[in-house]
């Protein structure tokens, strides 16, 4: 590539302006600070988790978006890590195929070392956010935002951990568009039981609700869902399964239907 | 019995007059006085096991283990010197991650014998190293089936359906060549080696404490290396220790004769 030689006496600024973005000029100049910026291409949109009586439970849809398209309808977005978590991941899928090939290292070396004790849900999530945090300071972030979720030893674990490497535990977890539409409703529902856990079933209606109303809300969404457990009987992380909604009000609009 | 190798045996460096190597074959001798080291590839699956002469009543019991795993579908143990061996499994793990990157594929165990067999012959060539002092014995199970190697402290390296390294490998070498190891399974390989170990080891294991190790990559144990069930390993011990009063039993009833 023709890069402009900053050393030459006639340098045609405007002429450089056009073949080059701030960018590239910023790092030309050794003056400016060196960044990497980023931008995520492919992406997943909402990860939505809460505790329930048995462990906890998360739900993601099956879509990788490449900007406003459809792209990849039938992508997993959670993954099993051990017998006893679960990540669920939004944001830049490369970069959670990343995350994937992370903790296959980790659980081999785990194997190898063989410790007695698997690594906990915990444990796991501290391992994420030191490496989410470590790339956010190099400014070269892995564009993601991540759920942990897990059941060991009788108790839950949920975690978020993000691209800027911010960290929070809760009782209700959700990420994207459902950190603005879904938190509220996961909340009340929750909240107001006072401690009583949420059972199986009660649960898994109000994911589904949330899921419906981001499916109606979030354009980058898609009614094809994926639900996973994780209590003390291990991992399960369901097929593919899609809502019931209710478009036909459509019919009466101008535009859409009259 | 040994040749001296006088002036001809100072470093790997080094040819004698007759075209041998003299550091590699006493890096061998090293090797001969480990305990006890057996692998058996059965149909299904392979059995790794090392009896250990546990030389202090300070050690943990069952806390220094020997046989170690490389990535999950591969056991690896290093009968000789115990340092060298665990160099050496650091080297395998290492290998197995980085074919595991480049490939996204679990090495196989042609490769990973391969890779560790080169590994110890570049030992061989500098005066400036010594070889490593132990045999190693790599037992997987991929694509192609359970398989068992060998390398010994020259890099050479061959696969077997059944080796012997350590004390009185001769004798449990002609153990072994008794099986019928096309047949046998893995569950049956764990009886047959316990049973090779104690009446082999039998006089130089009574009165002293020891430990034996058993581990297998079978379909009962879904591919992966781990310890072979307690309840087997009693049961193989138990009966072991069975047959070696029948063996016993046996004599005196020849003496009464």
């Amino acid at each position: 590539m023709n890069y402009p030689n900053p050393f030459a006496d006639a340098i045609d600024y405007q002429r450089m302006e056009q073949h080059y973005d701030q960018e590239a000029l910023d790092s030309l100049n050794a003056i400016s600070p060196m960044t990497r910026t980023q931008q995520p291409i492919v992406t997943g949109t909402s990860v939505l988790a809460v505790k329930y009586k048995d462990g906890i439970m998360m739900t993601t849809d099956c879509l990788a978006s490449y900007g406003s398209l459809a792209r990849f309808r039938n992508v997993e977005r959670m993954l099993k890590v051990g017998d006893s978590t679960i990540i669920g991941a939004s944001g830049d899928i490369s970069d959670f195929q990343y995350i994937t090939y992370l903790m296959d290292k980790l659980m081999t070396k785990e194997y190898n070392a063989n410790n007695g004790q698997p690594l906990a849900p915990e444990n796991i999530y501290e391992y994420l956010s030191q490496v989410m945090y470590q790339r956010r300071n190099k400014f070269d972030p892995l564009w993601n935002a991540l759920v942990v979720g897990g059941f060991q030893d009788g108790k839950s674990f949920l975690g978020y951990v993000n691209l800027r490497g911010t960290t929070y535990q809760s009782e209700t977890i959700a990420t994207g568009y459902g950190a603005y539409i879904a938190q509220p409703l996961l909340r009340n529902a929750v909240e107001k039981r006072n401690g009583e856990p949420l059972t199986e079933e009660e649960a898994k209606k109000l994911l589904d609700d949330c899921m419906r109303v981001l499916f109606y809300r979030d354009a980058r969404s898609l009614n094809k869902l994926q639900r996973a457990t994780v209590t003390a009987a291990g991992v399960n992380i369901s097929e593919p399964y899609s809502l019931e909604t209710e478009w036909a009000f459509a019919e009466n609009i101008r535009g859409y239907g009259a | 019995m040994s040749s001296i190798g006088t002036g001809y045996d100072l470093s790997s460096s080094t040819y004698s007059l007759d075209g041998r190597i003299f550091q590699v074959e006493y890096a061998m001798k090293a090797v001969d006085n480990s305990g006890l080291c057996i692998g058996v590839r059965a149909k299904d699956g392979v059995v790794l096991a090392i009896s250990k002469l546990v030389h202090s009543k300070l050690l943990v019991p069952k806390s220094n283990k020997r046989i170690a795993s490389v990535d999950q579908h591969i056991g690896m143990v290093c009968p000789g010197l115990v340092a060298d061996g665990k160099a050496l499994i650091k080297r395998a793990r290492l290998e197995a991650q980085n074919y595991k990157d480049n490939y996204r594929l679990p090495i196989s165990g042609k490769m990973i014998a391969d890779r560790m067999g080169q590994f110890v012959q570049a030992y061989t060539l500098y005066s400036s190293v010594r070889p490593f002092g132990c045999s190693t014995l790599i037992a997987t199970y991929d694509e192609v089936g359970p398989s068992l190697y060998m390398i010994d402290p020259s890099g050479v390296y061959w696969g077997y359906f059944g080796c012997a390294v350590g004390k009185n490998k001769q004798i449990a070498k002609a153990e072994i060549e008794k099986l019928k190891l096309k047949e046998i399974t893995a569950r049956e390989a764990v009886m047959e080696v316990a049973r090779i170990i104690y009446s082999v080891m039998e006089d130089d294991i009574k009165d002293r404490d020891y430990e034996i190790e058993y581990t297998w990559i079978c379909d009962e144990s879904n591919k992966k290396h781990t310890e072979v069930p307690s309840d087997l390993v009693e049961e193989a011990e138990k009966k072991a220790k069975e047959s070696l009063d029948d063996d016993d039993d046996d004599d005196d009833m020849d003496d009464d004769e």
